[in-house]
């Protein structure tokens, strides 16, 4: 087993493949989730405006796919959710950034197992190949959405895109299972074992306290899906009946019996709602670290962000049955349900309370970085907020099928955790290419993308109280749903808009990358590990020597001491606590 | 000008056991403070590879659990039969070939013992590594019994066992697709099954490479984990059975 290697057992290695591609280096590979994630939202977001272009403009035949049938439809809308959920939001805040800066944030040389590491992140690009392999076969891309519901999901014939396409979907969300579950276990080891002297798990960043709670929840949710997957992968090809009851498909009788779509739902969000928090907690963690530098303030409750987080973890494993209100469980148990997401409320709040506590009396600069800390509060906020009200069986009911239930997880999942990967980029930059990213372009950025995104998903909220349907592709046919098109008219205006300005970043982002101004090694005056080291940190982070911490993680505006920040690593006479 | 002279390679010089790197090795050299006396991260190697192992099991767990709730649920689910429209429960027991699924039963344990074997010999290979090393010294030739390709074999032969039940299971009627149960069957089988050849790479891997010259100490955290992973297995297959057996 080469993963006992010991950590910085491979030396600095020499020629591009070994350097750039098969790496071991954890800030490579975090790179390389980070462009394969940048990739993967580009995918995403194209599928989207091919929906939003064909839910105003039914008749238009788009490019690339033509005429949109209501099944081609369908299957934009599963690979736009799936490519979302996992190659985006999965990748790049927990494969990406904490690849890349949690060994440095506890000062360690690299990540515990780098051969696994390297293997995760391979697997995870072979996963994502196959997924959009999916496209190019007999019958297309699936149609079971991101969710991938039986029996549509194990029925080969049920649908154009069920045969091929959705085996391949199902394959590849097993070796992301597989992928992640490595993942996982180099995260939670390398916390565990790695910490420098002096790195208490209390002095910890709260970034890595959110990626290491985002390691335990995929550990323990993904081998679920895995299991699940691999029911279902049974299901289509042997014959067995996990999940199909005997059906009739197209008057053929199914060979099937016995077998409980229910089975799968549970399964599936058992993972499904973990993997929610696994999207967003290290945003979390991101806007913790960000507001606390760019307020120049210690952050309001320390340790009740790291409790908070932990019961957010724990509290997320108790609560799937919320997504099932509407698959005729027993009132009991979606009261139970519905108590237990409710609950989740407390935890939320502490955040969100000492989120505002740490920016109160702050001197708060407002760069490019906080901007986008501070648009992952406003949108976990409004996002949220939509949270008790489904939590509710009584209202989740009529509005689970409606647009109300898209706007709710595209604030609080989508935008938000993008906005936390946004605040990351523009922070961590620096950091990882040793240039800044243009002030200017990265305001413009942000303002637009703000308020485009509340002007694309506020409006589904209303939409979802008008009763407007979710996965419909045209409302021409019925008159009530007709009346509201205007709004989605503005709101693919409003796409427009938005994704245009996504350009912005990427210029930005690859500009900067070879023309931005150089960085200093500390550019943000931030205090943790990562801005100790240089710019772009060596080989094995710390240029041969282990940093020994002394502080806390954000001992800003310390009385007495000679800057406003004191770094972790500073041996400083100034005690704090 | 042409090069004259012949490019010399130089090497980073190894240090510590088990080459671990180019840095020398500090006081402090990882963990959380803790001290590994300052001559070797052995040690600390070998903890983080038995944390990673314990981690791992960790998601092995999970992923038995979510099959024994899938087991455990399909088989109390009523289902509407499609002649009557009544609900009835389809649950068909399964005639499990017991007498031989005891027998590798205890090959396995068997196998469980010589892992252990093959553990606290290798264990004590690298304890006497330093008085070897002292000239002069000779310990005598140690008694080398093969437990590591022992346990493979016994690992090897619980593999073909169980692929000898499942051709008993075929021959009394209960195919894959038969029932809900017999898919139950051979799905729980077959993951423990992968889990456990994994285990038989691992523990073939060690023995490879005892014939290389692989420092020992390196060896040493492969067998250890391996066998960790190989009892865990054990009481897995313990599990596994007796769902199979008293939760028919």
């Amino acid at each position: 087993m080469a993963t006992t290697a010991s950590i910085h057992a491979h030396a600095a290695p020499q020629g591009f493949i070994r350097k750039y591609i098969f790496s071991l280096d954890h800030k490579v590979i975090g790179l390389q989730y980070y462009f394969l994630a940048l990739t993967a939202v580009f995918v995403g977001m194209f599928l989207s405006l091919l929906m939003r272009i064909h839910l105003i403009w039914p008749a238009v035949s788009l490019p690339l796919v033509g005429d949109i049938k209501p099944e081609t439809y369908l299957s934009l809308l599963t690979m736009h959710g799936t490519i979302m959920v996992f190659f985006v939001l999965t990748t790049a805040p927990q494969g990406g950034f904490g690849n890349y800066f949690l060994p440095i944030q506890i000062g360690a040389p690299d990540m515990a197992f780098p051969v696994l590491n390297m293997l995760s992140f391979w697997t995870t690009f072979i996963a994502f190949v196959i997924l959009i392999a999916a496209f190019f076969v007999t019958g297309g891309a699936p149609l079971h959405g991101w969710t991938g519901y039986a029996p549509l999901s194990a029925l080969p014939n049920s649908g154009p895109g069920e045969q091929l396409g959705a085996d391949l979907w199902v394959t590849s969300i097993a070796l992301f299972c597989v992928a992640s579950l490595m993942g996982a276990l180099n995260f939670i080891t390398t916390t565990l074992d790695l910490r420098a002297k002096g790195m208490t798990l209390m002095r910890m960043p709260l970034t890595v306290w959110s990626w290491f709670i985002t390691a335990i929840l995929g550990l323990l949710a993904f081998g679920v899906l895995l299991s699940a997957g691999i029911l279902l992968l049974l299901d289509r090809n042997l014959g067995t009946s996990f999940y199909v009851p005997l059906v009739v498909v197209n008057g053929q009788v199914m060979g099937h019996k016995g077998g409980s779509p229910l089975l799968w739902q549970h399964l599936f969000w058992f993972f499904g709602h973990p993997e929610v928090y696994i999207a967003i907690l290290p945003g979390m963690g991101v806007a913790s670290q960000l507001i606390s530098t760019f307020s120049r303030k210690p952050i309001f409750g320390y340790k009740a962000m790291a409790y908070a987080l932990m019961s957010i973890g724990l509290l997320g494993f108790m609560v799937w049955g919320h997504h099932m209100f509407m698959s005729g469980m027993s009132p009991y148990s979606a009261f139970a349900f519905s108590i237990m997401t409710m609950a989740i409320g407390v935890p939320s709040a502490i955040k969100t309370f000492n989120w505002l506590g740490t920016l109160w009396g702050g001197r708060i600069r407002l760069q490019t970085p906080m901007l986008f800390a501070i648009g992952f509060v406003s949108l976990f906020v409004s996002g949220g907020l939509s949270g008790p009200f489904l939590a509710q069986p009584v209202l989740d009911i009529p509005l689970h099928d409606t647009y109300f239930v898209v706007g709710h997880f595209h604030l609080i999942m989508g935008v938000a955790a993008i906005f936390g990967i946004f605040a990351a980029t523009y922070y961590w930059f620096p950091k990882m290419f040793g240039r800044m990213m243009n002030e200017r372009l990265g305001q413009i950025h942000f303002f637009i993308t703000l308020a485009g995104t509340y002007a694309i998903f506020m409006p589904m909220h209303y939409l979802g109280l008008a009763g407007q349907t979710r996965r419909y592709s045209q409302f021409t046919e019925v008159a009530y749903q007709t009346k509201l098109i205007p709004l989605q008219t503005f709101m693919t205006y409003a796409a427009f808009v938005t994704i245009g300005v996504q350009l912005v970043f990427l210029f930005n982002l690859f500009w900067s990358m070879f023309k931005g101004p150089k960085a200093s090694d500390n550019p943000w005056e931030a205090t943790t590990l990562e801005w100790t080291t240089a710019t772009p940190p060596p080989h094995d982070n710390f240029g041969g020597h282990t940093p020994v911490v002394y502080h806390g993680p954000y001992e800003y505006g310390v009385p007495g001491a000679a800057k406003d920040y004191i770094m972790q690593n500073d041996p400083a006479t100034v005690t704090s606590h | 000008m042409a090069t004259l002279s012949p490019t010399i390679t130089l090497k980073d010089p190894k240090l510590g056991h088990g080459g671990s790197g180019i840095h020398p090795p500090t006081v402090d050299g990882g963990g959380d403070g803790r001290d590994d006396n300052g001559f070797s991260d052995y040690g600390a190697r070998l903890r983080r590879a038995r944390l990673g192992t314990i981690i791992a099991l960790v998601a092995v767990v999970m992923i038995f659990v979510a099959l024994t709730s899938a087991y455990v649920v399909r088989r109390g689910l009523p289902v509407m039969d499609d002649r009557s429209g009544n609900y009835v429960r389809d649950w068909m027991e399964v005639n499990l070939p017991t007498a031989l699924l005891l027998v590798n039963t205890f090959v396995l344990l068997v196998s469980s013992l010589t892992a252990e074997f093959a553990r606290r010999q290798i264990t004590r290979r690298v304890a006497l590594v330093p008085v070897e090393s002292i000239p002069g010294v000779s310990i005598g030739t140690e008694r080398n019994f093969p437990w590591l390709p022992l346990t493979a074999l016994l690992g090897l032969g619980f593999l073909f066992g169980q692929w000898a039940a499942w051709r008993e299971l075929q021959d009394r009627g209960f195919a894959l697709a038969t029932s809900a149960s017999s898919s139950f069957v051979y799905l729980l089988t077959a993951t423990h099954g992968v889990h456990l050849a994994g285990g038989v790479l691992a523990l073939l891997y060690a023995a490879i490479t005892s014939l290389t010259r692989k420092p020992v100490e390196a060896r040493r955290i492969v067998v250890d984990v391996t066998v960790w992973y190989w009892h865990f297995m054990a009481l897995l297959w313990i599990y596994i059975f007796a769902l199979l057996e008293f939760a028919r």
